[in-house]
């Protein structure tokens, strides 16, 4: 097939110079990539600095800032629940923007969306000052019913309170989950008509069928897409763009994947909005323009700075809570970028380059979350380039391809901070996390919370000895894990059902085959706590003090014990077999729409608020204390440097976490060599020695303790200091202060 | 393995700990092994729990082969190797040699850091093993080494130019303390004495620092630089030159 598009007099084939058949056929944006792609294996010297364009825009965006740093939010459409054309075009500077549109009219303004939860909203708006809508709330609280509603309607007394004392946390019931990455790329090379076109094929596939009660929801789920579809082509047009064909430049390419990419923010407040994987897509029209002389490098940067500028400025309206369990206001505008192929060749190409010149360019910035799949394989100039950006910004994460690759194909992306996923083939449920420290104090109480007394988990014999036994213990917390593993399935399950009801993600899912791979992502925290916890019954003596009550409030531990996090088998195999039968007893428990049981083992900064709910632990940690995040180390108790900490971390078994396991490492500078110019090698070492004995992701920090204590005393010089925290950035001077102090106290691999 | 190396008695040595770092101990990440014991008392000193041998724990060599075999994979990857230091590891000849030894056996890189006042004791085999030599010269000033270290630099130099006729790869370590090696007459001899060493690949400024304090008080003995200024960077930088002058590559 070819398309042509006329402007004025001139006819353009668009997909000119392009090579392969099979992506003309049928929907394949990989085929495509895979046809077309100019891997690139020099290094970084061809790279362009910012415009006087690209300078101005962001100079006039970042005006902004302060104010919404100062506000909260620099302001918000209460009246007009948002839907991809539910607000007029915006513009930053009209004139020199590139890449345009925005969520609503104007930069940073943010929009409501009810369909989550009206309270959330009325919540959010309540906190920075404004009024609800009558109108809105009349209509969500009166004709609408919410996902939020919904769930309620469903839930169990008993994971109302499993919810309530903090053990199932995080949980997506009263917000957008979000974690689903449309394949933004689709609107690019094939323009939304034939888009269309292809699910309506879709559809009539089911016609045949029985109308079941799947069958009927796949039906008006389809329908839903396609009007979604003609909604993203209407939005497009109030700002000059033809999507319905396909792009024909570089310019309208990046363009197209933008307004794709906005659709979805205009309708959806999800916990993470990921963009996929586009730059070496992108690459391919940057390369043919190029070729054709239409652009040049400084154009084609423009092109990427321009749209990155876009992507720093997604805003959602949430509350002061949801900020501080998740640091700051995180969108997860998540990019993979790199990886090897399946044929072998890198995937890493010129724009792969470019999408991390952003972050000179414009500055350092959480957002976009960029994320390199990394294999030792990929070339040596993209591995030396990505480690200095990581030494001069702190603002990459790290994911290992060759895990992913087997699993989810090579072209996977993640959504979020460690969720892999092929693009456009398959989603997630997510379903944030359990406290499995806590759990193993409920196993010692009987399922009685230790902070409030309350039964929570159904009523069974304590530990009633004075020193805790393994065996006993593991056996209790071996069944209290059960307990928790059913109540947890079950209520994602209602969570995800209610959200495909009532907040259903039309323009992700039209940009997903038909019928999608679902996954349910379950996850767990405090898993350090928890190994530490049985490491030091297990090998020193652990009394318990009990109140008047009985019920365990403290543990005095007599010895030493080997702790989580030293490459020590005795501990890292307790965490190991932890991981592995948790997701043992997800697996058997039915999920709805029969999604796969994954989970991860990641918090965001949440691990703060989880410590803070969960009382005194049996390896010595005072209760609300923090946890370690993610799969790290306790704080402090990895005592053999980073790498030894990191081999820790890689015995966790990815085939039994596939949701994603996170490691947050936080070098000094000196820690990574006492000669600048060496400091980029050495941690391209560690990641080639980390990914290369099975570890699956890594956060990168790279700063000193008194940068940090700075910042925290000064914030108004650090406005752009970015730190990564469990698969994320974020802006530190945005971390509460409690949060700061908890970097600050995480191990700094400083070498004296 | 023979039966005769079967029944010999295990080589054991006394250790204070292990360490994983990156860059600043040879090149890459290094399983860095600090023996115990050391015949230098140098005022800087950032470790004084490893000065005796008797406070450290000992070892066989077939454990700490163990240990450092739980890393080979992720040295090998991550560009690096292993550096025995201390303490002194000449002051354990046979442990040192033993486990450079096996360390070459598994194709790893090695690094030995010593102050070279011991040198005599390293055999020439012993340095075979060694893939590079990390050698400390504290001053090159006879009386300013007495006084900073309590010891003698000849038996230093005397080293040095023996790694040299042997070829041994070597980095020089100069720690810079104001007031006590920021002398520029004696970094100038140090510079030109280097200068003339073909083994010698380069040198690295170790800026003085007091991240050891906290050590010296848990052992309840006086830290002799406690109060001694730390280096800016403008000194930092003038020795560095001061090397440069000489063709000496510095960092």
């Amino acid at each position: 097939m070819t398309a042509t598009v006329t402007t004025g007099s001139r006819t353009t084939e668009v997909w000119r110079h392009f090579a392969g058949t099979r992506w003309r056929s049928r929907i394949d944006v990989r085929d495509f990539i895979q046809a077309n792609y100019t891997p690139y294996t020099g290094d970084a010297s061809f790279l362009a600095g910012p415009t006087d364009r690209t300078r101005a825009v962001w100079a006039k965006v970042s005006a902004l800032f302060p104010e919404e740093r100062r506000k909260g939010i620099l302001d918000v459409d209460a009246a007009t629940p948002s839907t991809i054309t539910s607000h007029a075009p915006g513009w930053i500077d009209r004139d020199r923007e590139l890449i345009v549109g925005l969520q609503t009219d104007a930069p940073l303004k943010r929009a409501i969306m009810p369909n989550g939860g009206l309270r959330m909203v009325e919540n959010g708006l309540k906190a920075y000052g404004y009024t609800p809508d009558p109108f809105v709330t009349r209509v969500f609280g009166t004709y609408r019913k919410t996902h939020n509603d919904g769930v309620f309607d469903a839930y169990t007394p008993e994971m109302r309170a499993a919810r309530k004392a903090g053990i199932i946390t995080g949980l997506p019931d009263a917000y957008g989950r979000g974690r689903i990455i449309g394949d933004y790329r689709r609107v690019a090379l094939y323009g939304t008509g034939r888009l269309i076109e292809a699910k309506h094929a879709e559809r009539a596939l089911l016609d045949a069928r029985p109308s079941t009660e799947h069958v009927i929801r796949d039906r008006e789920e389809l329908a839903e897409q396609i009007r979604a579809l003609g909604e993203l082509t209407r939005m497009a047009a109030s700002y000059g763009c033809d999507v319905s064909r396909p792009a024909t430049t570089a310019h309208e390419a990046v363009q197209w994947l933008y307004l794709g990419y906005l659709a979805a923010v205009k309708e959806q407040n999800g916990a993470a909005m990921s963009l996929g994987r586009t730059s070496t897509f992108l690459d391919v029209y940057l390369q043919r323009d190029l070729l054709e002389g239409v652009v040049d490098e400084s154009r084609a940067q423009e092109l990427i700075d321009d749209f990155v500028i876009k992507l720093r400025i997604v805003r959602f309206l949430r509350t002061p809570e949801y900020d501080a369990l998740f640091s700051g206001d995180p969108t997860w505008v998540t990019e993979s970028i790199g990886g090897i192929g399946r044929d072998g060749r890198t995937l890493v190409t010129r724009t792969s380059f470019r999408f991390l010149q952003t972050l000179y360019n414009l500055g350092p910035a959480p957002e976009p979350n960029l994320t390199v799949l990394w294999s030792p394989r990929l070339p040596a100039g993209f591995k030396e380039f990505c480690a200095q950006v990581s030494i001069d910004t702190s603002a990459v994460q790290y994911e290992s391809d060759d895990l992913t690759r087997p699993r989810t194909g090579d072209d996977t992306a993640i959504a979020c901070c460690v969720s892999a996923m092929a693009v456009g083939r398959q989603m997630q449920f997510f379903g944030a996390r359990v406290n499995l420290a806590k759990a193993l104090l409920y196993a010692v109480n009987g399922g009685r919370d230790e902070i409030s007394g309350e039964q929570v988990a159904p009523d069974t014999p304590p530990l009633t000895g004075e020193y805790l036994d393994y065996e006993e213990l593991s056996a209790a917390y071996d069944r209290m894990l059960d307990w928790l593993a059913a109540t947890y399935v079950n209520a994602l399950n209602v969570i995800h059902c209610m959200h495909d009801k009532y907040a259903y993600e039309r323009v992700e899912m039209a940009l997903h085959d038909h019928p999608v791979h679902r996954f349910m992502a379950c996850g767990i925290a405090g898993l350090s706590v928890a190994a530490d916890s049985l490491s030091a019954v297990r090998h020193a003596r652990v009394k318990v003090i009990r109140d008047d009550t009985g019920l365990a409030v403290d543990y005095d531990v007599e010895g030493d014990f080997p702790a989580y996090g030293n490459n020590d088998d005795r501990a890292d195999g307790i965490a190991a077999a932890l991981v592995e039968s948790f997701m043992e007893k997800v697996r058997r428990h039915p999920t709805y729409r029969d999604a796969e049981h994954t989970q991860s083992v990641l918090t965001i900064t949440s691990n703060v608020v989880y410590g803070k709910h969960t009382g005194n632990t049996p390896d010595g940690r005072r209760a609300g204390a923090p946890f370690a995040p993610g799969a790290n180390p306790m704080n402090g108790r990895d005592r053999h440097g980073v790498a030894a900490s990191a081999l820790s971390v890689a015995k966790l078994p990815y085939e039994q976490a596939r949701d994603g396991i996170s490691l947050t490492t936080t070098i000094t500078p000196e820690g990574l060599g006492h000669v600048p110019a060496e400091r980029a090698g050495a941690l391209v070492g560690i990641l080639d020695g980390y990914m290369g004995a099975g570890g699956f992701h890594m956060n990168v920090n790279v700063l000193n303790r008194a940068t940090l204590e700075d910042a925290m005393e000064h914030p108004e010089k650090y406005p752009e200091l970015t730190i990564r925290v469990s698969g994320y950035a974020v802006n530190f001077v945005r971390l509460t202060r409690e949060q700061q102090l908890d970097v600050i106290s995480r191990t700094f691999h400083g070498a004296l | 393995m023979t039966t005769a190396r079967a029944t010999e008695k295990a080589v054991t040595g006394r250790i204070h700990s292990w360490d994983l770092s990156t860059g600043v101990d040879g090149p890459g990440t290094r399983f860095v092994l600090f023996v115990s014991g050391c015949p230098l008392r140098c005022l800087y000193c950032a470790n004084p729990d490893t000065w005796h041998m008797r406070d450290g724990r000992e070892v066989t060599v077939d454990e700490v082969m163990a240990e450092i075999g739980k890393y080979r994979a992720f040295l090998t990857a991550a560009g690096g190797g292993v550096t025995i230091t201390g303490g002194e590891p000449l002051l354990q000849p046979a442990f040192t040699g033993e486990v450079l030894r096996r360390c070459k056996e598994t194709g790893l890189h090695t690094a030995l850091d010593t102050s070279g006042f011991l040198g005599t004791r390293a055999t020439d085999e012993l340095l075979t093993r060694t893939d590079l030599v990390l050698l400390d010269i504290k001053s090159f000033d006879v009386s300013a080494y007495r006084r900073l270290t309590g010891g003698e630099l000849t038996p230093t130099l005397n080293f040095a130019t023996r790694l040299d006729r042997l070829g041994a790869r070597t980095w020089i370590r100069y720690v810079l303390v104001p007031g006590w090696t920021d002398d520029p007459d004696a970094i100038d001899g140090l510079a030109r004495f280097v200068a003339g060493l073909e083994s010698v690949e380069r040198v690295d400024i170790l800026p003085f620092h007091k991240l050891g304090a906290p050590k010296y008080e848990a052992l309840g003995i006086p830290f002799p630089l406690r109060d001694a200024p730390t280096p800016g960077r403008e000194l930092v930088e003038r020795v560095r030159r001061q090397f440069r002058a000489h063709g000496v590559t510095a960092h």
